[in-house]
């Protein structure tokens, strides 16, 4: 995916002069064209990201489109009072773009693991969050927000991550539900890098005979509520994947907008990263399995919930571990 | 000398000063908010920077060419008040509604509404990297103004204060002239025995800028060290005294959170010459 952000962000600068790319010591090698197109136009902040979004702040007041670039933990949490106050308070086009969502860096541990920074972002006035789910998504994002500029979050992958859409997917998308596989049975519904996970359990619930629609949510704020509760509402169960905490994700914010609407109708269940640090080493794969985050243990939770409560609960909840509470 | 609305452009920087000062005094007065002393130490540079080296206009606040200034002390927000009101960005009525309810002017400059605001600022160490991006994005631009910003010397205890004064460095911003107004009082303390923060010109030359130390209540210095003929960024070290221009408030910590009672504002009306 960061790839693909620096070929996009190249190719965007060639056309729109406003650009600017500020890098916080990080994408060793990444940027060598976008150094070589716009010598002028990339800077190297070093490792001083509090600087760099006020910088970026300045480089906006002065007419230009700041793009600035490091590790999610480092983009959000290191500086949040500077994307709060100099970027998001003075309603100002820079956008944050994250590499490594979630648990993209698992093995470098909680420091550089991001399970946060939705709910921080999110939370901010003014503040667009994006959270692409494969290089395909994140090209119509950065269209998107290149069109309509304004304080966003990018989040994104690391690398290699798969492609999910089979179809080229238009900046004019991004800000709705992308519906990528139809079923009659459950809503699935992923945002971020997740989604592969996501795709994995509809085959495997499929196989035992329920069907799934999927759609990726790429743009968790603003949401698109209108087409959410009328496009979920007539499913009896839908699921949220994401890989972020469960606390203020966009699992968070379905439930909000569920009850703010009174909507009683479909069984919401939420997948994520319960209330506790990830200690462990190894692989993003690795954690996923062992916070039970991957396609085969979003079915099994889904199989025992739908077996448990035969479709008939519509008031149950569960947590982390797919245990569920009936109300 | 009146204090009524007449024009300051005839009166010289110590009459605008002494002004400024009087309206500051009035705007705690009757508004009960702090700051007074964090207002009055950096009076006199507001006033040599509106009235002499700042290249604005007022009646065009977003001039595209205009040099800009940033109040990284945001809770010196009394002083930049009564100077864009005297400078004409806005009517002194407004002055009187200073953090009154359903007032324009907040306690800490405001993003938007406010003419000639260049940044919302309260929180401290953020003005000074905003500074530097716009003085970056004017040297992309080609533009010849410049940016202007001030710090407090209790602003330097945060670390984006040095992140931006080794990007500046880094990039030759010589288009940025940073006062810190060196009055040696923070909040609660001296500012030499919470971080022990001095030595400024050495840390600051260190950290590759060209400094220079003034007496900051003396307008010719503060004018004539405005100009920067370096290739680096520059930061004035403008020597105050908190709470300057009313002897019982000068160096005494207390005018930091202190609102000064009717009896003292009219003793202040005195000194100050009116």
């Amino acid at each position: 995916m960061r790839n693909r952000f620096a070929a996009k962000i190249t190719q965007l600068a060639k056309i729109n002069e406003e650009i600017v790319l500020l890098s916080g010591d990080i994408g060793n090698r990444l940027f060598d064209n976008f150094k070589i197109e716009q010598p002028s136009r990339f800077f190297n902040c070093g490792v001083a990201e509090q600087n760099m979004l006020g910088v970026a702040a300045g480089l906006a007041k002065q007419g230009f489109l700041p793009f600035t670039y490091t590790i999610a933990p480092f983009s959000t949490t290191r500086c949040l009072e500077q994307i709060k106050l100099d970027v998001a308070y003075h309603d100002l086009p820079v956008t944050i773009v994250s590499v490594g969502a979630g648990l993209s860096y698992a093995g470098l541990g909680p420091t550089h693991h991001a399970l946060e920074d939705i709910a921080l972002l999110r939370s901010i006035p003014n503040m667009r969050v994006l959270n692409p789910c494969d290089p395909d998504e994140l090209e119509a994002c950065l269209d998107y927000v290149v069109a309509e500029p304004k304080p966003t979050y990018i989040r994104m992958g690391k690398k290699g991550e798969p492609k999910i859409h089979k179809r080229i997917i238009n900046k004019n998308e991004i800000d709705n539900p992308i519906k990528i596989a139809s079923g009659a049975d459950l809503c699935l519904i992923g945002s971020g890098t997740i989604l592969e996970e996501v795709m994995n359990a509809a085959d495997l619930l499929s196989k035992k005979g329920i069907t799934s629609s999927v759609f990726s949510l790429p743009m968790i704020k603003p949401l698109a509520k209108k087409i959410i509760l009328q496009q979920f509402q007539k499913y009896k169960i839908v699921v949220i994947c994401e890989e972020h905490s469960l606390t203020g994700g966009v699992g968070s914010a379905l439930a909000e907008l569920y009850v703010d609407n009174n909507i009683l109708g479909p069984q919401l269940l939420r997948f994520g990263v319960s209330d506790n640090f990830y200690k462990k080493s190894g692989s993003q794969k690795y954690a996923r399995e062992q916070l039970a985050l991957t396609g085969e243990r979003f079915a099994e939770r889904i199989l025992s919930i739908i077996l448990e409560n035969k479709h008939e609960n519509f008031g149950s909840n569960t947590d982390a571990n797919g245990k569920t509470s009936r109300a | 000398m009146s204090i009524n609305n007449e024009l300051v452009c005839d009166k010289s920087l110590a009459e605008i000063s002494a002004l400024l000062r009087y309206r500051v005094i009035q705007m705690c007065h009757e508004s009960k908010s702090a700051h007074l002393g964090s207002s009055l130490s950096c009076v006199d540079i507001l006033s040599s920077l509106y009235f002499q080296v700042l290249n604005i206009r007022p009646d065009e606040p977003d001039w595209s060419e205009r040099d800009i200034f940033i109040l990284s002390k945001g809770h010196a927000a009394l002083a930049l008040y009564a100077a864009l009101a005297s400078k004409g960005y806005f009517p002194n009525d407004w002055l009187t509604q200073y953090n009154q309810d359903g007032g324009i002017l907040a306690e800490h400059p405001p993003a938007f509404g406010v003419p000639g605001v260049e940044a919302a600022t309260g929180s401290l160490g953020h003005g000074l990297p905003i500074a530097t991006g716009q003085a970056l994005g004017m040297k992309m631009r080609k533009r010849n103004s410049r940016v202007f910003c001030l710090i407090s010397d209790g602003e330097t205890n945060e670390g984006s204060v040095w992140e931006a004064a080794l990007f500046s460095a880094a990039h030759h911003l010589d288009n940025l002239v940073v006062f810190l107004d060196y009055n040696k009082w923070q909040a609660t303390g001296r500012s030499d025995e919470v971080l022990n923060v001095t030595a400024h010109s050495d840390k600051w030359r260190a950290f590759g800028w060209e400094v220079e130390m003034i007496n900051g209540h003396d307008h010719k210095q503060i004018i004539e060290a405005s100009h920067n003929d370096s290739s680096k960024p520059k930061l004035i070290v403008a020597d105050t005294v908190k709470g300057k221009g009313v002897s019982f408030m000068e160096d005494d910590n207390n005018w930091h959170y202190r609102v000064p009672n009717c009896e003292e504002v009219r003793i202040a009306r005195v000194e100050l010459g009116f």
